[in-house]
């Protein structure tokens, strides 16, 4: 119920009704886009929730979390090798 | 979108667990997680098998369908039932029984109840079926209240006379407060909900972080978000600070969705008080309509019983939506109620703790785990984490 599916933003088609034609995952349907007027257009990645485009989906906030999993993931890694070199008496 | 699936990176997970197990050395940390959404996506990825076994996620009243008290679904199906009406809802719903049926039952017994993706198509069914007063009935928390709220805006502006709207919506941060205040519960930090906050913002948390000293991380549903999320919060509680974080801000901005918040303005208001299942009665804690829009309002155009019911003894829902017992502890769990024949709503939804347990099969390994005599030799008694 409170989840929402990503989608692109192919077109506006209704002004008056604030509807945009999206694709999501393959599938192109029109959602209405009044919630984020003014601030999203074509080529944009939106999130949808029941037919209506939420909030703008920040790619490069996403890839941004997703870069400081890896580098935390790999301090992490890098600590677990100095240990294995560690040679404490 | 290529990076989905980056958000499911087994090896990356596993790591983040190293972390986590590190930082909460050994502590028993109970984390609630208010979102519905969360708890489908822990049991589907099996989350809590994961996470060092210290960390125990409790689940949250944040499932919309859930918390619905049965007095409500009464009064859905009661509305269904008048002569003349075309009742639409979330699917979800369907199922849910009230004290003597549910919608689905209604709907065999003769009624004209059909599900919808969202509430537009309920508006386009009001416009294709002129002699018929279409209701919708309108579920969700601050994520779903603006769709509603814009459907109402639409219905004014085009002056549709056969439409009104049955209005459940749900406030999430009265009940955090709520389960905040109640005396039994002892959790040490909160995964707020991303989606309501992509609506209401990060501010709304801020009193949980500064009156109730425990830290707030809202989070996306991919399972990293969640592992990361989990890891934030014990990162604060490892270095003594108490904050509302975003770890959703690919999607949830600081102020919210301003346009959102103003057509819920125009067209709701607060309740001074609702019911919810488990929790009881909870001030200000849901929405509904403007007096402006009262030929919209279900309420003033149908007679409803409004009856209160209390729920079958044999449910337990009300202590699993507080997070006070696992869904496998419930009597009745997997035996009377499954999601073929609910007794309560927490197996119906998704979304539901007792349903996200039932259908992903975590419950044999998680009750074996749980019922385990589990004895920390390592941590003081009742120590958790820095009490405050
Ligand atoms: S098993 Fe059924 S009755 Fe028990 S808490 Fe879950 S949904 Fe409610």
């Amino acid at each position: 119920m409170c989840l929402g599916i990503p989608g692109q933003i192919i077109e506006f088609v209704d002004d008056q009704n604030n509807l945009a034609r999206v694709e999501v995952s393959g599938v192109k349907r029109n959602v209405n886009v009044s919630l984020l007027r003014g601030e999203i257009g074509p080529g944009d990645w939106v999130l949808i929730h029941v037919g209506f485009a939420m909030s703008k989906l920040d790619e490069r906030e996403a890839q941004e979390t997703l870069k400081l999993l890896y580098e935390m993931g790999r301090a992490y890694q890098d600590e677990l090798l100095m240990l294995e070199k560690s040679q404490l008496e | 979108m290529k990076f989905v699936d980056e958000f499911r990176d087994g090896d990356l997970a596993r790591r983040l667990c190293s972390e986590i197990d590190r930082l909460s050395r050994g502590q028993s940390l109970k984390i609630m997680e208010i979102c519905g959404g969360h708890t489908h996506t822990i049991y589907k990825h099996g989350i809590e098998d994961v996470l060092p076994p210290n960390i125990d996620m409790v689940h949250g009243p944040g499932c919309p369908v859930c918390v619905l008290p049965m007095g409500r679904i009464d009064d859905a199906i009661a509305i269904a039932r008048q002569p003349g009406v075309i009742f639409v809802t979330f699917g979800d719903m369907m199922r849910v029984p009230g004290s003597k049926s549910s919608l689905l039952d209604a709907r065999a017994e003769g009624a004209d109840v059909r599900f919808v993706y969202s509430p537009l198509d309920a508006l386009k069914i009001a416009h294709q079926n002129p002699d018929k007063q279409v209701v919708f009935f309108a579920i969700g928390f601050e994520t779903t209240a603006p769709s509603t709220a814009v459907t109402l805006l639409r219905a004014q502006a085009e002056k549709i006379k056969n439409f009104s709207v049955f209005c459940n919506h749900v406030l999430v941060i009265p009940a955090i407060q709520a389960i905040l205040d109640s005396p039994d519960m002892r959790l040490d930090g909160f995964l707020g909900p991303g989606h309501v906050c992509m609506v209401i913002g990060m501010r709304p948390f801020a009193f949980v972080a500064r009156d109730y000293r425990k830290p707030v991380v809202l989070s996306g549903f991919e399972p990293l978000d969640i592992i990361q999320s989990v890891y934030m919060t014990v990162k604060q509680l490892d270095e003594g600070r108490r904050e509302v974080e975003n770890q959703y801000a690919r999607v949830v901005r600081p102020e919210g969705n301003l346009k959102a918040l103003e057509a819920m303005e125009k067209t709701m208001e607060g309740r001074p008080f609702f019911e919810w299942r488990g929790l009881g009665f909870i001030s200000h804690s849901a929405l509904k309509l403007r007096p402006e829009f009262a030929e919209w309002d279900a309420e003033k155009r149908f007679e409803v019983p409004g009856i209160r019911v209390a729920d079958p003894p044999a449910c337990q829902c009300g202590e699993v939506l507080k997070g006070a017992i696992k869904p496998w502890e419930c009597k009745v769990f997997g035996t009377a109620c499954t999601p073929e024949t609910p007794i309560g709503t927490c197996m119906v939804s998704s979304e539901g703790a007792c349903a996200a347990y039932f259908n992903y099969g975590r419950f044999s390994l998680a009750a074996q785990r749980n019922r385990l005599p589990v004895i920390d030799l390592t941590a003081p008694t009742g120590a958790n984490l820095k009490d405050s």
